[in-house]
């Protein structure tokens, strides 16, 4: 019963407190955005602006939620609720700390990696059914931009995967008690974290949405809680690649005592919350064949040499 | 890529820098002086209208924002009996001001004219007009003018001399 309980909290409070996170990094990121840019932001409404995030549901819950006449009903509607789903799956695999983890798998890094993909159906779809031009364009570059970053996204993990000898994340997370990855896979560290950005499509790599070129590209045509959707799944993927360097790189909830693991943890990935929001406040767009470039002339050969020299350098020591 | 790195650590720099904001409700923006904001209608220090109804700031308004209409007093004194400026419309060039000859109407640093109706925003007379001088203490066009009103015959001005009378011989 006990066991059955905790598990039950923890399938419960996981989703929960991730999406309450993300509701919180809407406040969080406008605060820092105007921190790094001279300016305040929400301060108004509460606390420090805090309660800006609960009157922001209020206004899209309120909202009306329109469906185009000339869009593709069933699929408009469903497209919002993939990406979604898909995120919220993928927080399934990571280890807040030791037993705090909703199902850890052996195939955990794989699972992440499959549901970082079905999650492109979600653009594709939802530009697909908009029947907007603009939508389709965005669609189409974030299926592309996705299946590019796709792959060395994954091949930047093997290097970790080989030096831990297992998919599991506990595995990884406990294999860095003496050493975090980050030292002896950095390639491997500034690749993920670049593809993470891609795969989020966050700025800079906000192709897909584009506003000073495509509307807003796939959800153009989106309002009301489906819009909320993608932009809650935005912030999910933030949290959820932001986890993941934490764990696979970042050694994630191991620390020094004083403080306790998860707490470490979520330390941790704040801080890659906030270089992602820092990348928005810096960066400006690349070009959309810029970055199809990037990645597979520069990204994916050196992923593949990062994991040929790591492959070579474990035959050497092991044998 | 040394630049992205530059632009990065600049926007991190920024973290502890001055806030540009001003937040306005409790802390208002300085103004400079010259401000043109909301136009008002001054009085001399005599406490009479500055405004003779001369039409030339209607004229010279680039949005035919302001109508009026002049009248006479029992002295021949000129005043506008109705004053209208649409603030709706106003552009705050200070084309007016620039025209007037009186020093009548006048632009003050006031920009907080916000209004839920439209309509309020159409100022008359008794709105614009100010019991002041406004920017220019001690002007009285009457008395400086050389124009016979009730009170005040040709050469009662001042600074102005007698009418020579040009048919006589004596200096």
């Amino acid at each position: 019963m006990n066991v059955t309980l905790k598990t039950a909290l923890i399938i419960l409070g996981v989703p929960f407190a991730m999406l309450s996170l993300a509701a919180g990094l809407i406040w969080v990121e406008r605060r820092l955005l105007a921190l790094w840019q001279d300016r305040y932001g929400p301060n108004r409404v509460g606390p420090f602006g805090l309660l800006q995030v609960l009157a922001d549901m209020i206004k899209i819950f309120f909202k009306e939620d329109w469906i185009p006449p000339f869009a593709d009903r069933k699929v408009f509607v469903i497209a919002p609720a993939i990406v979604m789903s898909t995120i919220l799956l993928s927080f399934a695999i990571i280890p807040f700390a030791p037993g705090i983890i909703i199902s850890d798998m052996n195939i955990g890094i794989l699972f992440f990696l499959a549901m970082s993909s079905l999650g492109a159906y979600s653009i594709v779809l939802a530009g697909w059914s908009s029947n907007n031009k603009y939508a389709l364009l965005g669609a189409l570059r974030g299926s592309a931009q996705m299946m590019t970053y796709e792959v060395f996204m994954g091949l930047s993990l093997m290097g970790v995967v080989m030096m831990t000898g297992s998919f599991k994340l506990t595995d990884i997370v406990l294999a860095q008690q003496h050493i975090w990855f980050v030292v002896p896979q950095f390639l491997g560290f500034v690749i993920f974290l670049i593809a993470g950005i891609a795969e989020t499509h966050r700025l800079p790599f906000d192709i897909p949405e584009a506003e000073s070129e495509l509307v807003a590209g796939y959800h153009s045509e989106y309002s009301g809680m489906k819009f909320g959707m993608f932009f809650v799944a935005e912030y999910l993927g933030i949290i959820l690649v932001s986890a993941l360097i934490t764990a696979l790189f970042f050694g994630g909830w191991l620390g020094p005592g004083f403080l306790p693991g998860p707490v470490w943890f979520f330390l941790k990935t704040f801080v890659f919350i906030m270089f992602f929001i820092l990348l928005r406040a810096s960066l400006p767009r690349p070009r959309y064949d810029q970055l199809m470039g990037y990645g597979w002339k520069i990204l994916l050969p050196l992923s593949l040499i990062n994991l040929l020299v790591t492959g070579a350098i474990m035959m050497i020591y092991i044998n | 890529m040394i630049s992205y790195l530059r632009s990065i650590w600049i926007a991190f720099s920024h973290m502890f820098k001055k806030r540009e904001t001003y937040e306005y409700p409790e802390k208002k923006a300085p103004l400079p002086a010259r401000w043109r904001g909301r136009i008002i209608l001054t009085r001399d220090p005599d406490m009479g209208e500055r405004c003779v109804g001369c039409y030339l700031c209607a004229v010279a308004c680039p949005v035919d924002c302001i109508s009026l209409q002049a009248t006479e007093d029992e002295h021949g004194r000129r005043y506008p009996e109705f004053f209208r400026i649409n603030f709706s419309r106003c552009i705050f060039c200070g084309y007016c001001e620039e025209a007037c000859p009186t020093y009548a109407i006048q632009l003050t640093p006031d920009y907080e004219m916000s209004e839920y109706n439209r309509q309020n925003l159409v100022y008359e007379k008794e709105d614009l007009l100010i019991d002041g001088q406004g920017k220019y203490h001690g002007y009285n066009y009457y008395k400086v003018a050389g124009l016979a009103i009730g009170g005040k015959n040709k050469g009662e001005a001042e600074n102005e001399d007698k009418p020579i009378d040009i048919r006589s011989l004596i200096p």
